[in-house]
């Protein structure tokens, strides 16, 4: 009995420090994935009205401000969500399509071009 | 010190937000002016783009941006549109099965009357386009209803534009016809209304947006956006008719878009070109 303990134990420790860098990976991904969704023309589509500081990003529109500086305009990253799932609650006018609740973007893919954008 | 700012602060706020309002009559039959509308249009485009000429708005976004309109100048050397002018001149004085031909349907023979388009009609309590007009002399001969979008119908349009240039539009909200105001309404209300997946308004690119980027396209602006219809389009390398591109344009909203002539199209084909009133007919036209 003891022994089939310790061997969990075990295996469960190795599986604790294996999994963190796995964590890291998994952010590694969901920015790649932000990323695709800021591009993507059926997806989010950012990138057709926001400026950004990625060497992939050509042709940028300008109706919107660019994607700069977004940890010191949005300290409260939850705001910058919000913002993303409906523009329209700030400006009821804004070109800005609520990506979040018309359901163009899923709140997967919202979390994953929060985390993208951030960087900038 | 600071009041001042606070101030000086507010009223940029204030002229930004007015900036957006274009259309500074109101959206319900007691308050709706046209004319108010129409003039209130032209300033909002005379404070935004001071050097361009309105009467140039009729050549659409190469008014306001140099660079395309360099390229377009070009493209107007061998105008595209040049054999469907000619195709529609053949086809308009082909007569009918029964011996009559569309001159027979339209005031002066058909010649240089598209700036009286669309207009309401009292009789029918609607609004009528040139297109619209164009099927039902057909039918009334016996002959078959073509097609909304493209091909002959926008080929018979071309010609008859054509030999309107350069004719003002003048476009009549009967004086106290209440329903010819409706529909007026009807249009601006469209125009304004934000719809579709991505919640867009006609006036959110071609009003607030127009001139700017939008990845590489720049959206036209809304005054003149009517005049050189059809339109031979790069996109769609051929001629089409002015409600198919509304259909292509409702549709990139997301929403599921109207089929050409409905009601809706027609109503927003009169406030749109009640707001070019004062502009000449320069159809067909070539866009990209």
């Amino acid at each position: 009995m003891r022994k089939l303990t310790t061997a969990l134990c075990s295996a469960g420790l190795i599986a604790m420090f294996s999994a963190a860098p796995a964590v890291a990976d998994n952010h590694a991904d969901q920015i790649a994935m932000g990323k695709a969704v800021y591009m993507g023309k059926s997806r989010g589509n950012c990138i057709s009205c926001h400026a950004i500081d990625d060497p992939d990003a050509n042709l940028a529109g300008n109706q919107g401000p660019p994607t700069i500086a977004m940890k010191q305009r949005f300290p409260d990253k939850r705001k910058l969500r919000a913002q993303i799932w409906d523009a329209s609650q700030n400006n009821p006018l804004t070109i800005m399509p609520p990506l979040g609740k018309h359901w163009i973007l899923s709140e997967e893919e919202i979390d994953a071009v929060v985390e993208y954008i951030y960087q900038f | 010190m600071k009041i001042i700012k606070t101030l000086a602060l507010g009223l940029t706020v204030a002229a930004a937000t007015q900036m957006t309002h274009a259309a500074d009559s109101g959206f319900d039959l007691k308050t709706v002016d046209p004319e108010a509308d129409r003039m209130a249009l032209q300033k909002y485009y005379k404070d935004r783009f001071p050097k361009a000429e309105i009467s140039d708005y009729v050549n659409g976004i190469y008014a306001v941006d140099a660079a395309s309109r360099e390229q377009w100048v070009e493209l107007e050397e061998f105008p595209p549109y040049e054999f469907d002018v000619e195709k529609g001149e053949e086809l308009f004085n082909t007569p009918f099965a029964n011996g009559k031909g569309y001159a027979d349907c339209f005031e002066n023979g058909g010649i240089g009357i598209r700036q009286n388009y669309p207009y309401w009609s009292k009789e029918e309590g609607t609004v009528k386009t040139l297109e619209q007009e164009i099927n039902e002399c057909r039918e009334k001969n016996g002959e078959k209803k073509l097609r909304w979008g493209k091909g002959e119908i926008a080929q018979v349009s071309a010609y008859m534009a054509w030999t309107s240039r350069d004719k003002v539009f003048d476009i009549k909200v009967p004086e106290g016809d209440k329903d010819a105001m409706a529909a007026y309404l009807e249009g601006k209300k469209f125009f304004y209304t934000k719809r579709g997946q991505l919640n867009l308004s006609c006036a959110n690119c071609h009003l607030q947006g127009s001139n700017v980027f939008i990845r590489a396209d720049l959206p036209s602006p809304m005054l003149g956006h009517v005049t050189h219809f059809p339109v031979f389009r790069s996109k769609w390398g051929e001629l089409g008719t002015l409600h198919r591109r509304y259909s292509g344009c409702h549709k990139d909203s997301r929403s599921k878009p109207l089929k050409p002539q409905h009601e809706t199209f027609r109503n927003l084909e009169y406030f749109q070109t009640y707001m070019s009133n004062g502009l000449v007919v320069n159809g067909p036209g070539a866009r990209k």
